[in-house]
This record gives C-alpha cells, sequence and structure tokens, in this order.
C-alpha cells in the first residue's frame, strides 16, 4: 500500500497579526508548524503501513523553508518527502494549489491512499483535498473518524457528520480527510530525529512535472482573489456581574428570561 | 468566459434523512437579498428521493423556482451523484452565485463541483454582500482562527462559489402565498457513477444535542475540574434545554466524546447562548464561538480571556454557582 500525505506549514494561529498600515500579515518571527490535522493524516498513514507495508510519501507545497516540516515527519516514520517549490506557484489559491497536487499524483504514478487533515488552521478552506479529488477522479470520503477495514483494494471508514456519522465504503485509490478524533500522533523517535536532520527532501518545480500547466497556478491561474483583508472588530459590551453564588445566579438567570430564547 | 451569460443566485437545499438543514432556510434569506440586490431569481436545488414537498417549503421561504432532482441514489449524501447532478444544472443553466451550507455535506462535495466547474470557491462565508458597481459577490470569512478576516472575489470565472456558515444568516419568514415554479426531474440511478457509497448512517445525537443546531449550548472547559463533575454542565444543559459542548482539554481528557468539540479544531457553532463554563479562552476555542449572540462566562479566574468576550460574566466557583443557575431555572418554570 503506497500512501501519499499532503501536508502544508503553517503560522501557529495565536501569532498572526495584520500590519495596520498595510493590512498584510506580519511574518517576521513568526512560529511555523506542521498544520496539526496533518499529524493525524501522517499518522494514520504510518498506522496501515505498519499493518499493510508499503511506503508513505509526505508532500508539501511552500517554499525551502517547508523543508522543516517534512523533516518533522521522517522523524515520525515518513519514508519519503517531496517539496514543490517554483515561484510559478506564489499567490495560488486552492483550485491552483489542487491542480499543482494533482499534477503531483500523476508523477508519483503508484499510489493507493491519498490522506489530507480535515483543514489546514491557516487558510481554515478545507477545499484542497476536495479539489484534488474532483482534479484526479478521485472517490472521496470526508472527515474521517476511523477506518474500519482497509485493503490492497478497498476501504471502508467512518465520516463524522454533525448529528454522528456515516459509513462509506469505497475502492481504491481514494482520496480521505481525516478529523481530531481519529487517532493520537506519535511523538519523533530519537533514531528518527537523527535521520531526519540529515534528511533532504527532494525539490520538485513545475518544470518537473510532464504537462503542467503553468497558466493554471500562481495569482494569475487563480480564479480567487483577496479583495481585503482586515482585523474582526469585536465590540463586546461585557457586564461582570457580582454578588455571591446565589445572587449573581439570581441576576444571570433574570436576563436569560427577559431574552426570551429559554 | 463571458461573465453575463451567468445569471441568477442559487442555493444548494441540504437535506439530510429527507429533512430540510436548518442552514437550507437561512441561505435563502441570505440568496433572496443577494438575488434582489442583482434584480434577479432565486433558485433553489433540492437533491433527493421522495422530497417533493420539501420543494413547495422552499418557495414558501424565498424561492422563485426549485429544481427537484429525485433519485434514490441522490437519498442519502455521495460526494460524486451530487457533484455530478449540480455540475450539470450548472452548465445548463449558467447562474451567476452558488451558496451552500460550511457543513459536513456542503465542505465535502461544493468544493468538487467548483473544480470540476474550473471556478472559484470562498469556504465558511460569515458576510455575503454584492459590490455594487461591479456586481460581483463579496464573500467575507474568518481565516487564522478569526484572527484575520478576508473578502475574496472571483471575478472572471462563475459561477461564483461559496459555502456560508450556518446559523450566521437569517431566514426569512414563511410565506405559503408566495409563488414559484418547481422543475422536478427523475435521475435515472444507473447513469451516476458512485464508488464511494454510503453503507449505514449512525445518528449518535438528537438535534436538539447536536451542537451546531442547537440554539443554546452549555460548554464546560478544564476549570470543570474532573469528568465526575462534568454532570454539572450536562444538568445545566438539561435544564436550560441546551446542547452540551466542550473545551478541548476536556475532550483531550477523555470526559467527552469528540463530537461535542468546540472550537479551531472542533466544530464552529452560533447559537443564541453559549455559557462557557469553566473554560478559560484560549483562541483557538473563541475561534469556534465567538459569533454567538450572547455569551456567558462562568470562571474563577477573574483574569480569563473568556470574560474579554463574554455579554455576561460571573467570576466564583462553578460548583456553587451553576447548582445556583439550575434551581433559578426550574423556579421559574
Amino acid at each position: 500500500m503506497n500512501i501519499v500525505v499532503f501536508i502544508k506549514q503553517v503560522v501557529a494561529t495565536t501569532n498572526v497579526k495584520l500590519d495596520p498600515e498595510t493590512g498584510t500579515m506580519i511574518r517576521d518571527g513568526v512560529e511555523c508548524i506542521l498544520n496539526p490535522f496533518d499529524e493525524y493524516a501522517v499518522e494514520e498513514a504510518l498506522r496501515i503501513k505498519e499493518k499493510m507495508g508499503g511506503k508513505v510519501t509526505v508532500v508539501t507545497m511552500g517554499p525551502p523553508q517547508a523543508k522543516e516540516i517534512i523533516r518533522k515527519t521522517i522523524g515520525m516514520g515518513v519514508d519519503e518527502g517531496i517539496l514543490i517549490s517554483d515561484r510559478a506557484l506564489a499567490g495560488s489559491d486552492t483550485w491552483a494549489t489542487a491542480y499543482t497536487l494533482s499534477q503531483v499524483l500523476k508523477k508519483i504514478g503508484d499510489y493507493q491512499l491519498v490522506i489530507t487533515g480535515k483543514q489546514a488552521v491557516d487558510g481554515d478552506t478545507a477545499q484542497v483535498g476536495p479539489e484534488v479529488a474532483a482534479c484526479e477522479g478521485l472517490p472521496m470520503i470526508a472527515w474521517v473518524r476511523k477506518i474500519e477495514e482497509i485493503s490492497e483494494t478497498s476501504i471502508r471508514a467512518e465520516r463524522l457528520m454533525e448529528d454522528g456519522y456515516d459509513v462509506l465504503e469505497s475502492p481504491l485509490p481514494a482520496l480521505i480527510s481525516v478529523v481530531k478524533e481519529i487517532n493520537e500522533p506519535r511523538l519523533e523517535s530519537l533514531r528518527g530525529k537523527m535521520k531526519a536532520k540529515k534528511y533532504e527532501p527532494k525539490v520538485w518545480g513545475v518544470a518537473d512535472m510532464p504537462g503542467f500547466d503553468v497558466a493554471q497556478v500562481g495569482l494569475k491561474g487563480s480564479p480567487t482573489k483577496v479583495f481585503k483583508t482586515f482585523t474582526p472588530k469585536r465590540q463586546y459590551k461585557g457586564e461582570m456581574i457580582a454578588g455571591d453564588a446565589a445572587q449573581a445566579a439570581a441576576t444571570l438567570v433574570g436576563k436569560i428570561k427577559e431574552m426570551n430564547i429559554v | 468566459m463571458n461573465t453575463d451569460d451567468y445569471k441568477n443566485v442559487w442555493i444548494y437545499a441540504e437535506q439530510r434523512a429527507g429533512k430540510l438543514s436548518t442552514v437550507s432556510y437561512e441561505l435563502l434569506g441570505a440568496g433572496r437579498k443577494l438575488a434582489d440586490d442583482l434584480g434577479q431569481q432565486l433558485v433553489a436545488i433540492l437533491l433527493g428521493s421522495n422530497m417533493r414537498a420539501a420543494a413547495d417549503e422552499l418557495i414558501a421561504y424565498g424561492a422563485d423556482k426549485v429544481y427537484y432532482m429525485d433519485s434514490p441514489a441522490l437519498e442519502k449524501f455521495a460526494d460524486e451523484p451530487y457533484a455530478r447532478v449540480l455540475t450539470d444544472l450548472v452548465k445548463e443553466h449558467k447562474p451567476a452565485i452558488v451558496l451552500a451550507g460550511a457543513t459536513a455535506i456542503g465542505r465535502s462535495f461544493i468544493p468538487r463541483v467548483a473544480a470540476e466547474l474550473r471556478t472559484g470557491m470562498t469556504a465558511d462565508c460569515t458576510g455575503l454582500d454584492i459590490d455594487p458597481e461591479k456586481k460581483i459577490l463579496l464573500g467575507t470569512r474568518p481565516a487564522y482562527g478569526g484572527n484575520i478576516m478576508a473578502t475574496i472575489i472571483c471575478e472572471e470565472k462563475r459561477p461564483q462559489m461559496a459555502t456560508v456558515r450556518h446559523k450566521v444568516m437569517k431566514p426569512l419568514e414563511k410565506d405559503d402565498s408566495r409563488k414559484g415554479e418547481v422543475m422536478e426531474k427523475s435521475i435515472v440511478e444507473s447513469e451516476l457513477t458512485i464508488r464511494a457509497k454510503v453503507v449505514d448512517i449512525i445518528k449518535e445525537m438528537e438535534d436538539t444535542c447536536n451542537i451546531a443546531e442547537a440554539d443554546i449550548i452549555v460548554t464546560g472547559g478544564r476549570g470543570v475540574g474532573c469528568k465526575e463533575n462534568f454532570a454539572l454542565v450536562h444538568d445545566l444543559a438539561a435544564a436550560i434545554g441546551g446542547a452540551v459542548g466542550a473545551s478541548r482539554a476536556v475532550v483531550d481528557a477523555g470526559w467527552v466524546p469528540y463530537s461535542h468539540q468546540v472550537g479551531q479544531t472542533g466544530k464552529t457553532v452560533c447559537p443564541k447562548i453559549y455559557f462557557a463554563l469553566g473554560v478559560s479562552g484560549a483562541i483557538q476555542h473563541l475561534a469556534g464561538m465567538q459569533s454567538s449572540d450572547v455569551i456567558i462566562a462562568v470562571n474563577n479566574n477573574p483574569d480569563a480571556e473568556i470574560f474579554k468576550v463574554a455579554t455576561y460574566g460571573i467570576v466564583g466557583n462553578l460548583n456553587e454557582v451553576v447548582p445556583e443557575m439550575i434551581k433559578q431555572l426550574k423556579n421559574g418554570a
């Protein structure tokens, strides 16, 4: 079973600030991490590999410093990492990213399963996975909270819904996106860390992918554009309720009843 | 692409188990305004089986027209047939805008439709407007866990697609006298490719307990203390008719299942009243609940971040305040 996992380097969300003058994000000195949902994706891939054999490949698209998150996954036990990095890709939206990743899958060729995290915590769109599935014509199971069964040719998995879960069966190859509930990601092993330190990921540019259409990517190829960004204005007129427990509770319940919701 | 060829505002009317989801009504409310701003029609797309009556309901809530695609293959949500049918409808009728709920269903298959149409899509919008000059959709959405708001446009491709956060848009009043047209079409199952098939549906929560749908949510955080003490959270939820939510810490500790988790790595909720009991208010938690109408925080730490977003705050011991609240609520009933 050969598994491809798409991962992304994101800024730790607690550190995000906009430059009040320019409205762009301040990136200097901001801590970058492996997207938390992608850790579950990598973990699940490693568990399948441990059971069935094969190879786990991680792919990320980003600047050269994104090699760091590839190394982290190598430390966890991933076999190979590929960094997709090219100036032509700068400014790509979800469609352009999905197109690029679908070309990566074409070049890799021999895979049975693609795993992504539910979403990246920077853009929070959750769109790239389904869009890659569309570009590659793959069946997809989103929001997977458990893989019940997997073989070389099929998968049976639970899809988390708002009111419970659906069980789906699909032939492979397929793409799945995973939620946090699916597993508890392992830490990098000491041996893994040693290996990761020396590990040099493959780097592919658009020219390395045969038939890649540069018109589909970058700012120009992206159908969506950011029109403006701003820091949300929060106008909370908070009121602290004083008194002992009984008094405070009485005041609060009075206010709740005035809302006519309960 | 001549964008002028694309007209009307479409909403995908989501259904689960043959019942329209609440977000469908909210989309009609939001879509009605956009359609009126453009001077165009509001069209609802309904995919399902034996749901003709729901089509009339969509008219009563604001649609001018409904395309109802009926097939046993569309009864349960699967990405491939849903995407195929919606994509084909878009190609045939050329809408300017397609909206869907930012739900488990909408966020799964709507991007697939966008990619097949090779058009742009904006996820999880909390604001929708029409640019008065260019007549394009301005989709505003939170990113980076709600730290940044971004307005996204899709100028050159059509349709302009977006998913919309549930509970943010307001539905219209039902009006049974509204007139509209229902176009019904049967779809032959054998014409649809369905590889990832639904073989079972497990409903774990009633709608009232489902935090995505609930009007009132009572969430417990680490400050609740221990698993046994979490009964307090359940008791208040029961007394007030709310659903139970949980912070990440509480889910990670195994006190409550993940399906109850509110926040960036859990669910985004927008109830009328949100109780945060012993929740410190980490930014990842705030990202999932700060658009709630009323936020009530109880915490023994007066400096807890949660008080910065709270409408009402009580500094005190949960074990004393919450039982009093339950008592007061029951007294008044």
